[in-house]
């Protein structure tokens, strides 16, 4: 349409088959010339958006192995496309610059943080899992009753978990005999 | 709803413009209040109380849905004559002991009906170990034949029984308890029966907000007692529907993280009762009675070998001695007690942050600041993590951090596009996630965190020759990995949840499969199903475009993708539909061989068990339900107006206050729930109540909720940008009224105190919130978010500081959206001045040192003082290895009261 005055839209509008301005006569040469960043995406994964429990449809769209946006997903007849402030947050709370990427460590009576190595910190947690578990072991209870058990172990967590996840913190829990096993169900 | 699930108010909305009217029963006014035809403030924790009036409501006027209440409800039951109301007995149940605050339920019972599971000693088990939990989904036990009159004109049939229960619960008592105003009450009243029976159904919709009390199974239980009467539940548009409040707490309830529970409901065995394999199958299955429980020795043994794989045999129980026993209550609080008292040595906490999320943060926080180590898994740097340096308990010098011996690991997760796996939203349906990326750095999943820590301690344990170790190496522990991190596959721990034929693999498609004999395992049985035909059934993505309304086809709901649970009852006893327009599942006599059950969803029942069929004389199980009791979980078949087994506090839901409350109890003598956990203890006091005296000195009633811009306790939203700076600041919001009786200005600062703590918010002033008017005076509520802590972009105080910790009996849901509370203008004080100002409102409101107000306030056992019970477990608790004082100081009952003597008695 060049530059002349009939590419004005309002006279697009008024003359062509978009009355209400809705659709072609409100397009520009420069919407023509972009397109939405997920349009080069090299895949989409389906998830399901991690805040409370409706279980919104996501779309999660990947470039260059990382995340570049979150959508709703219209195919989703729980949530139709439609995500909250929340959701629609969630790239962010994927991509935040606060996330905590490394390991951290506070010694005994410390007062600032130390850098750990993953593996070192996971010999460790074992470590200290199997001496309190040790420490505080009960075969029986005070009143005589068979409990097989350790009260020196506690977790608090779970509701923002996978059940494949939970599943395998009750059974390891359980083997080891380690029953304050808690989450936001309780809560 | 409309705030904290406003995806899912989108239905609200679309019936609404269907021609739905929306109710909003609320302390507050919010977006939902926005969008509803009618709002109805409320006084905070007197649900009970209104929904009562409307039970009242319905019997008095003939209102209920009679056929479905006859046929499908326990209406027709006839209870012992030794039953007692709590109408006669001043708001406790026949049966109460005031010694161990518990009852005795043998008069609780149907008439003919052998009492079971009634001794007290069982109550102070069940309380102690949540047993509601489990009872949830296990219902009453029921032996042999019940009396009943179809007419409902017995004195001592349910129905009547009910009718003279909530007599009293008229629209002036009503408006008197709940400053509501009588003409709002009976429009909701009008509104909620003429839209329920066979024509339409109406949906009640609770969260938080009702299971947050001490008292809040039974604010659910009035509302079953509601829907049944009008024939709502078990069709579509109707039902009880609770909007939970995390991705997954639905899937963590099912496959539990919790201390009481095994995967699928099956009770965590108890030391004291389930000594063996067949004890415990007995107690879950209940010889004799009716329903699907009676498999429940599949379901435990398919577990049992989940767990130990081929170390599990019939000869050795399936190695049900390699579970640890429960003897009580070892709940999230109590835990957190011991921590203070030195008992726990490590904690773990998995995506929870507990220093601002859990009710009472100043005892979570000295609870880890005493113990050996901490893992906190998550993705921020939260507070749970950082409780050593940015405590507000630094400040107050409670915490040193060069004194505190806490050593943490703070263990980077990967977040929920970084891993695979199952979410069980709300309504129960799982819905499998694709990984998207490769989490960074340091982030790993739960799943690799918990497979790879439990290798290191079997590999540590490997030379054991220890009895206690051998439940670590005969674990059935083989997964295997792949990728760069060594990672678990989730959907092979899927299809062990699924379970499958053990010779074979085969997986199993459902639970009706599972044998007791070890020839299959599966970890979860409401999930067998979800690996059917060999098909991840949760990662079905069939448009919700393309399906019909149910849309069947997306995702998969336990049990046996089934969406609306006992279906059945939308068809009348002969099979037919209600109605054409509430069809939903229905006989179909033409269909298959004899007829089948069939419709828009999966019928919940046997599928050619005919609407005619009856139990011959004596048939328990599956076979003694008759082709028309639809509540096929419940031993009688029927859905329970009256519950003569398992409650801690009570076969009906009673008008309790809150535990700290303004008022006196209106209708009863009996204060607040008389079965209630508590802590008595220094470091958990709680405000008085009028009974006790000097409640004026926290005059307002406060409640908390969330903001749809945060997340709980802000561990997944003060992190964010946008949501910081779309919500950047603790508030906490008055009326216009409260403001100038106060001096309380908008935008500035205002101070909220309990005997636990202080905080400090920005002041709201809004005509929102309304003052109302309870037993004839003023009453003035304020609420606040709970998102905030020290970190995060944007930080506050933590209401949750403000909070007690007081239990409901039936699951040790804390009450922490109600409670007493001062306001006043300005910021609060730092340092010592701020432990100065909460100690003198300890004093200046009676709370002294040593001595605890009785929690029974009618009837002969009506307590005094006395010196406290920290533990909780009460005199004759399971366990007294904590010592205990059961001395009561006789005589001083209501000291220094300043207040009328007690009321309704």
């Amino acid at each position: 349409m060049g530059r002349s005055f009939l590419g004005w839209p309002v006279l697009r509008q008024l003359s062509g088959r978009d009355p209400l301005g809705r659709g072609p006569a409100v397009r520009s040469a420069r919407t023509d010339s972009i397109s939405p960043r997920i349009a080069t995406a090299d895949r989409v994964a389906k998830s399901v958006c991690p805040y409370c429990a409706v279980g919104c449809g996501q779309k999660v769209f990947v470039k260059d192995e990382r995340v570049i946006q979150i959508e709703g997903d219209p195919d989703s007849p729980v949530s139709r496309g439609r995500l909250c402030p929340k959701g629609s947050a969630s790239k962010n709370l994927v991509t935040s610059s606060m996330r905590q990427t490394k390991v951290r460590y506070r010694r005994p009576y410390a007062t600032e943080w130390e850098d750990l190595d993953l593996d070192v910190a996971m010999n460790m947690i074992a470590d200290r899992v199997v001496k309190a578990r040790n420490d505080t072991w009960q075969d029986i209870d005070a009143d005589g009753r068979k409990v097989r058990r350790t009260l020196g172990i506690a977790s608090l967590g779970g509701a923002t978990l996978d059940n494949e996840e939970n599943y395998l913190i009750k059974k390891l829990f359980t083997a080891m005999g380690a029953i304050q096993i808690e989450n936001q169900a309780r809560i | 709803m409309a705030e904290a699930h406003p995806v899912g108010f989108q239905w609200v909305m679309e019936a609404k413009k269907r021609g739905a009217k929306i109710i909003h029963v609320d302390p507050r006014f919010t977006r939902t209040s926005a969008h509803a035809d009618k709002f109805v403030p409320i006084r905070v924790g007197t649900d009970i109380a209104f929904l009562g009036g409307i039970v009242n409501y319905v019997l008095q006027n003939g209102l209920e849905f009679r056929d479905y209440v006859v046929a499908y409800t326990n209406a027709a039951s006839i209870v012992s004559d030794e039953y007692v109301d709590a109408e006669e007995l001043d708001g406790l149940f026949s049966g109460f002991d005031p010694e161990t605050r518990t009852y005795e339920t043998g008069s609780w019972q149907y008439e003919r009906q052998e009492a079971e599971g009634s001794a007290r000693e069982d109550h102070d088990v069940q309380r102690e170990t949540a047993s509601a939990m489990q009872h949830e989904t296990h219902g009453i036990s029921v032996d042999g034949e019940v009396l009943r009159d179809e007419t409902l004109q017995h004195p001592r049939c349910v129905y009547q029984i009910l009718k003279r229960h909530y007599a009293r619960y008229t629209p002036e008592m009503v408006a008197e308890t709940c400053g509501v105003d009588p003409e709002d009450f009976l429009e909701v009243c009008r509104a909620w029966t003429e839209n329920s029976g066979r024509e339409r159904t109406t949906a009640l919709v609770y969260s938080v907000g009702w299971t947050q009390h001490s008292v809040g199974v039974q604010y659910i239980r009035t509302g079953a007692i509601l829907q049944l009467l009008l024939g709502n539940m078990g069709r579509p548009g109707g039902g009880i529907l609770a909007l939970r409040g995390h991705a997954s707490i639905q899937g963590s309830t099912d496959i539990p993280t919790l201390f009481n529970l095994l995967p699928g409901y099956l009770p965590m065995p108890n030391a004291e009762q389930h000594t063996s394999l067949q004890e415990w199958v007995d107690a879950v299955r209940k010889p004799g009675s009716k329903g699907f429980w009676s498999k429940a020795g599949a379901y435990g043994i398919n577990l049992l070998k989940a767990y130990w794989g081929d170390k599990a045999t019939p000869e050795n129980d399936f190695c049900f001695d390699y579970l640890p026993k429960i003897t009580g209550d070892h709940g999230t609080y109590r835990t957190v007690l011991d921590m203070i008292d030195g008992k726990v040595k490590g904690y773990f906490l998995l995506g929870q942050n507990p220093a601002v999320g859990s009710a009472h943060g100043r005892a979570q926080r000295l609870g880890m600041a005493n113990l050996d180590w901490l893992v906190v898994r998550d993705l921020f740097e939260i507070e749970s993590a950082t409780f050593w340096k940015n405590a507000p308990e630094i400040e107050t010098g409670e915490i040193v951090p060069e004194e505190c011996r806490t050593e943490v690991f703070l263990m980077p997760a990967a977040s929920h596009v970084e891993k695979e796996g199952t979410f069980t939203q709300t309504q129960r349906m799982l819905q499998w996630r694709e990984k998207a990326v490769e989490a960074p750095g340091d982030c790993r999943s739960e799943l690799w965190f918990f497979y790879h820590l439990g290798r290191m301690v079997r590999d540590r344990l490997k030379d054991s020759t220890l009895e206690r170790d051998r439940p670590i190496l005969d674990l059935n522990w083989d997964y295997p990995t792949h990728g760069e991190h060594a990672e678990p596959s989730a959907e092979d721990v899927l299809k062990e949840i699924n379970g499958y034929e053990v010779a074979t693999g085969r997986p199993l498609s459902t639970f009706m499969e599972m044998k007791d004999d070890g020839s299959t395992l599966g970890g979860c049985w409401i999930y067998t199903g979800v690996f059917k035909d060999g098909v991840n059934q949760a990662a079905r993505r069939k448009p919700g475009s393309e399906q019909d309304w149910v849309a069947g086809e997306w995702g998969w709901a336990w049990p046996a993708n089934r969406r609306i649970l006992y279906n059945r009852a939308s068809a009348d006893p002969s099979g037919k539909p209600w109605s054409d327009r509430k069809a939903y599942v229905w006989w179909d006599p033409d269909k298959g061989e004899n007829g089948e059950w069939t419709g828009y969803d999966v019928p919940d029942f046997e599928k050619t068990k005919p609407p005619t069929y009856r139990p011959p004389h004596g048939a328990d199980g599956v076979a003694g339900l008759a082709g028309d009791d639809p509540f096929i979980m419940q031993g009688d078949g029927k859905g329970a107006l009256y519950v003569p087994q398992g409650l801690i506090d009570g076969p009906l839901p009673t008008h309790y206050e809150p535990v700290e409350s303004p008022f006196r109890n209106p209708v009863y003598g009996q204060q607040g729930n008389p079965t209630r956990k508590e802590y008595q203890r220094e470091d958990n006091r709680l405000n008085p109540s009028p009974r006790e005296g000097h409640s004026d000195v926290f005059p307002f009633v406060f409640t908390t909720s969330r903001l749809t811009e945060h997340h709980t306790a802000g561990g997944m939203s003060r992190y964010l940008e946008y949501l910081s700076e779309l919500q950047p600041e603790m508030f906490v919001e008055v009326s216009p009224a409260l403001a100038a009786e106060r001096g309380l200005e908008h935008s500035g600062w205002a101070t909220i105190v309990t005997a636990r703590s202080a905080i400090e918010a920005r002041v709201l002033v809004t005509d929102r919130l309304r003052p109302l008017r309870v037993e004839g005076r003023t009453v003035h509520q304020v609420w606040m978010p709970y998102h905030w802590g020290p970190g995060g972009l944007v930080s506050g105080d933590s209401t949750n500081d403000l909070f007690g910790i007081s239990l409901d009996p039936n699951v040790l849901i804390q009450e922490s959206k109600v409670g007493t509370c001062d306001v006043r203008p300005g910021r609060r004080p730092t340092g010592k001045a701020l432990l100065e100002l909460v100690q003198g409102y300890r004093d200046r409101s009676g709370v002294v040192e040593g001595q605890y107000a009785g929690v029974v306030t009618t009837g002969p056992g009506a307590d005094g003082i006395h010196e406290g019970d920290p533990t909780g477990e009460g005199p004759s608790g399971m366990s007294r290895r904590n010592g205990h004082s059961g001395d009561r100081a006789e005589g001083q009952d209501e000291p220094g009261s300043d207040d009328a003597a007690p009321e309704g008695s």
